[in-house]
């Protein structure tokens, strides 16, 4: 059996004319954190939003845990064991943390189909560990997530993302709107997953996050992967010359 | 680990000092408006609004009054229920009204006696297929039937071809009306069967309408369907990229819409026992206007069926307390206008409020 989760083989996706991202070959091993970094446009969301299937890919292939995949949508690709923490909250205002945390898998009391009965006590206690893991401030877990801070409400979507995580986390910049403490918390949900063995591809643009807790950093440049090198063997300088072309042939493979 | 009075992360929670449930608002509302026309009627009429002052009786309210409040809006309240959970999922249904009107005619054809004072009932839609006399499950089933179907049509096309369900719905209401006239050319229909005409009798349609109610609360606070009308009316692409099948849930809160459309029209046809082609005409907005007072977000995502109750009872006791002051239809109609659009302002307030929205 083979060590790598994931890989993909010239992953293409053109918009049109655009190459958002072009013959995209990349390994992720199993333990492994990775991070994701490039320049706006780089084709980093669009690489990321290729392997969760949340748009189709043009060429190329992804193989999953050892498997040629082709889901035809991000809840096959959650039922494969890709948990993704989305660029955009994939909350539900008004619906209090338990719901929230469960949405799409609830658990039940008595399955009646459409009208299967709600077990909000177990919902509810199951949240309240999943919480505590991460620090995360709620008052009340019962309230509508509506009048949670932004840092808050991240925490809740990344806590149903370590939670459920079984074989892969990606996450699409986590903590792009969060403040310094928010920050934090996230970042200790992202170590507890490095403790649990799980997988994780990071896409962020934040250096010091990334050196901070990932294994090999990836850099894309102009829907291509320039570079990807081992933490130690590299510094915030090298990247940033990869991230902005001074250094690196755009055919290297990842 | 304490179970409700815990804040996580050391933060603090008083759980007295929770944000009051927003159902509160309307109930006080709703003995706000009473007071009014207690007072009124104390000082201009000479007469309690909600007392019994009749020496004959032996009671401390008037009960005849507090029946007629609620029975006059028993029956727009069982479709304001459906319309409820359209509205808390983002949606708005414009057709019920003509559900009624079309499954009234489509239940009462199928409800009809044989003879009427020992001749041959003279409306019969169905006596040369011999259809008369028929066991009362027989209208029912068809009557819920029509219900079923127009709200199928109407969640297939909100869900499926994405067209806002304000046109969809818009479509309903003229081709239900359309559907109700031609049934039958325009006639009206009479003449049911006893046990047709027991489904409405008295305060049925108000025991109908509570159960109903206290049904459908349990079933939008403790089930799968409820919590999903409530997140997709909240973010539907959240529900849809958490793998629940938006589309589904949809077209089901259409069904469950339409088909207490169809009990209403079979309520509302048993108690006047006959069925017209104009039943129901208003009663969609009737019902949006109950949940809306009950504070249902028209947004979306927001509201309950305890609200919507309240919603239908303010809509009573404004009917009944104008008659109480001896005041024309006409002013009702205004009034309830402008409590409608004043419901909307406050709810709008309300959510400014609180912020993040």
């Amino acid at each position: 059996m083979s060590d790598i989760i994931l890989e993909t083989r010239g992953l293409t996706k053109r918009y049109g004319g655009v190459h958002a991202l072009e013959d995209a070959n990349f390994v992720l091993r199993k333990g492994e954190h990775v991070a994701v970094v490039g320049d706006n446009g780089a084709g980093k969301s669009t690489f990321v939003r290729q392997i969760t299937a949340v748009e189709q890919r043009s060429a190329g292939q992804v193989f999953f845990d050892g498997q040629d995949v082709n889901f035809t949508g991000p809840l096959e690709a959650r039922e494969a064991g890709i948990e993704t923490v989305f660029q955009t909250l994939a909350l539900a205002d008004d619906l209090d943390v338990p719901s929230n945390l469960f949405l799409g898998r609830e658990l039940y009391k008595l399955r009646l189909g459409p009208f299967s009965i709600l077990d909000r006590k177990a919902m509810r206690e199951r949240t309240l560990e999943a919480l505590k893991t991460t620090a995360v401030k709620i008052p009340n877990v019962d309230n509508p997530i509506r009048n949670m801070s932004g840092g808050q409400r991240q925490c809740v979507s990344i806590a149903r993302t370590a939670a459920f995580a079984s074989k892969l986390v990606i996450m699409d910049e986590p903590t792009a709107a969060l403040g310094v403490q928010e920050t934090a918390q996230v970042e200790n949900i992202i170590r507890g997953l490095k403790e649990r063995n799980i997988p994780m591809i990071l896409v962020s643009h934040n250096l010091r996050q990334v050196f901070d807790l990932v294994d090999r950093i990836v850099v894309f440049r102009r829907g291509r992967i320039v570079a990807s090198l081992n933490k130690d063997e590299t510094d915030g300088n090298d990247i940033v010359s990869y991230i902005t072309g001074v250094k690196g042939v755009e055919t290297a493979d990842a | 680990m304490s179970t409700t009075t815990h804040g996580l992360g050391g933060l603090k929670y008083d759980p007295s000092r929770r944000a009051r449930a927003p159902e509160w608002n309307v109930f006080f509302a709703l003995i706000g408006i009473v007071l009014i026309f207690e007072l009124v009627g104390r000082i201009f009429m000479g007469d309690s609004f909600l007392f019994n002052t009749r020496d004959n009786v032996d009671a401390i309210f008037n009960h005849q009054r507090l029946q007629i409040i609620i029975l006059q809006v028993s029956i727009t309240g069982i479709i304001a229920l459906g319309v409820t959970q359209v509205i808390i999922s983002g949606g708005i249904d414009l057709s019920s009204g003509s559900i009624v009107g079309a499954t009234a005619m489509v239940a009462m054809s199928f409800a009809q006696v044989a003879m009427v004072n020992g001749n041959p009932n003279p409306k019969a839609i169905f006596a040369a297929q011999g259809w008369l006399d028929l066991p009362v499950i027989v209208p029912v089933m068809v009557g819920l039937g029509c219900g079923l179907l127009a709200g199928f049509v109407n969640g297939a096309l909100v869900a499926y071809t994405k067209i806002p369900p304000f046109i969809a719905t818009l479509g309903m209401m003229v081709t239900a009306r359309g559907i109700a006239k031609w049934w039958s050319k325009g006639n009206p229909i009479s003449f049911p069967t006893d046990s047709y005409a027991a489904i409405g009798k008295g305060m049925m349609p108000v025991v109908i309408f509570v159960g109903l109610a206290v049904l459908f609360h349990l079933i939008l606070t403790y089930t799968r369907y409820g919590k999903h009308c409530y997140g997709i009316g909240s973010n539907e692409q959240a529900m849809r990229m958490s793998g629940i099948n938006v589309e589904k849930s949809k077209v089901l809160i259409y069904v469950i819409a339409g088909l207490l459309s169809a009990l209403a029209a079979i309520v509302l046809s048993s108690k006047n026992l006959t069925a017209q082609a104009g039943m129901g005409v208003m009663y969609e907005l009737d019902a949006i206007a109950m949940a809306v007072i009950g504070g249902v977000s028209l947004q979306g995502g927001r509201g309950s069926i305890i609200g919507t109750v309240l919603g239908a009872l303010i809509f009573g006791v404004i009917i009944s307390g104008f008659t109480f002051l001896k005041l024309d239809a006409y002013y009702q109609e205004m009034v309830k206008g402008v409590i409608i659009v004043g419901a909307v302002v406050l709810d709008q307030w309300r959510q400014r409020g609180r912020g993040r929205g």
